[in-house]
């Protein structure tokens, strides 16, 4: 559904990201990590525009992100995506941060969008916050949302980009649990975290990066059982040291 | 210096169709009506333009940044003149300006003049403001598939608007304040009055001291208003902390 093929990325003479390349099936999970800087989150924010590539190709659903032709907003509207910080439009309540995309974009009716954003605030569990403003809600809550205004569009897929590396401990289980739960429903999804008990659970493979380079692309079991490069044995037993 | 008599402004002026309070009265009305328009204008034009300096688009950004400063770094007495005196000898149509009420040519004059100038300030106070919202904004507007014209309608400037209500608050005095300046090409505002009233009765300090008072209750009446809307416009649980 996702394919990444042989991008190459720069800012200025800093290039970010070197030939990268992976492939992501309907309905995999494909958990990305590495060290900070190595140019994990901006690999997916290449699969939905947001950041442009130089060479290479993304091709989303048959097409192509880079391509003149494509109608980025349109594509966008396809694919899904999370923020580290949320990014809920503060101005707007809850359920009209749920409904504006839905109206604006894919032109659904006011009581269509309701209907469609109450019955996701369902699912993660906010209903009675709908008439709240983002501020008055907590981090964990706020990314409930956040998940829940991407899920409102019915994306073919979904873009996690560190989602829970802003939330205190005691709130990043309450937003693994609705990402687990996202992921056992067969949603296509590719997570950028360091959320490790996570990766192990849900994602189907691991894709390991460093200095802008995938230097590991391995199914889960196989990567945390015996990873093949020094870089990534170092970083797991860093990461996994307690 | 005399004993204060403030029973000059309940006199009948030479002409006698008002007392030199109406005088004084007109040319607030004259202040008001100009400074609103000017504020009009300058918030159009200056919300587009502080607009324009955060697109993508060199080209936009390019030229509202000479816009900026253009009208910023050249004084408004002088920009004034030009509005005057200058642009309707060389712009086409000008002849035809000048056949018009002479009030009207001066009420003109000034109101592009002071709304022009202002623009250039309430551009800045949109730009920071715009770019004071976490960059995170524009991207997970768009990343819904929000097209840029409809993150900057529905996500960005409705917020950059509220965060720069109290900067805003202090261009709209200076809007009010520097419209004393359009007395100078004879437009009859409320400095001009006190003026005028210094010529007829020789009571400049009962007739400044009018002025400023009346220029404090205006200034008194925008500072609440400008609050209530800050007030209308709170958003609850944000404190404007920029990430």
């Amino acid at each position: 559904m996702i394919s990444i093929r042989d991008v190459h990325k720069s800012y200025g003479t800093v290039e970010v990201l070197s030939g990268c390349s992976t492939e992501v099936k309907k309905g995999e999970v494909i958990v990305v990590c590495g060290p900070s800087g190595s140019g994990k989150s901006t690999l997916i924010k290449c699969v939905n525009g947001l950041e442009p590539i130089q060479s290479g190709e993304i091709v989303v659903d048959g097409i192509s992100v880079a391509a003149r032709r494509t109608n980025l907003p349109k594509l966008r509207a396809r694919v899904g995506m999370v923020f580290q910080h949320f990014d809920l439009f503060p101005h707007l309540k809850v359920i009209d941060n749920l409904t504006l995309a839905q109206r604006k974009v894919l032109g659904r009716r006011e009581e269509e969008a309701r209907a469609r954003a109450f019955s996701l605030l369902d699912r993660v569990g906010l209903r009675e916050h709908a008439h709240k403003h983002p501020g008055e809600l907590s981090g964990g809550q706020q990314q409930r949302v956040a998940i829940a205004r991407s899920l409102a569009l019915d994306p073919i897929c979904m873009l996690f980009d560190e989602p829970t590396s802003a939330l205190d401990p005691e709130m990043i289980n309450e937003v693994l649990d609705v990402m687990v739960a996202l992921a056992r429903d067969g949603m296509t999804m590719i997570v950028v975290t360091h959320e490790m008990g996570f990766a192990r659970r849900v994602a189907h493979r691991i894709v390991f990066m460093d200095r802008g380079k995938i230097v590991e692309d391995a199914p889960t079991a196989d990567f945390f059982a015996a990873p093949k490069t020094d870089r990534a044995r170092q970083f797991l037993s860093k990461i996994l040291q307690h | 210096m005399g004993p204060l008599d403030f029973h000059v402004f309940l006199q009948p002026v030479p002409t006698g169709e008002t007392t030199y309070l109406g005088w004084l009265l007109q040319g607030l009305r004259t202040t008001v009506l100009l400074s609103a328009c000017a504020w009009a204008v300058a918030l159009v034009l200056g919300s587009l333009l502080g607009v324009f300096r955060t697109v993508p688009s060199r080209a936009l950004r390019a030229i509202a940044g000479a816009y900026v400063e253009v009208f910023r770094n050249v004084p408004l007495l002088v920009q004034l003149f030009i509005w005057y005196f200058v642009v309707p000898e060389i712009v086409p149509g000008g002849e035809r300006f000048k056949q018009i009420d002479p009030w009207l040519q001066q009420f003109l004059a000034s109101m592009f003049c002071l709304g022009l100038f202002t623009a250039a300030r309430v551009c800045e106070q949109v730009r920071a403001g715009i770019e004071s919202l976490a960059r995170g904004q524009r991207n997970a507007a768009l990343a819904l598939g929000l097209t840029l014209p409809q993150t900057y309608r529905h996500v960005l400037l409705p917020m950059a608007g509220r965060i720069i209500v109290p900067p805003l608050t202090s261009e709209t005095l200076n809007v009010f304040k520097n419209s004393a300046v359009c007395s100078t090409i004879g437009l009859l505002e409320l400095t001009a009055q006190g003026r005028q009233l210094v010529d007829y009765t020789a009571r400049a300090y009962e007739s400044f001291l009018a002025v400023t008072v009346l220029y404090l209750l205006l200034n008194a009446a925008v500072l609440l208003i400008m609050r209530k809307v800050e007030a209308r416009t709170r958003v609850p649980g944000y404190l404007g902390s920029g990430r």
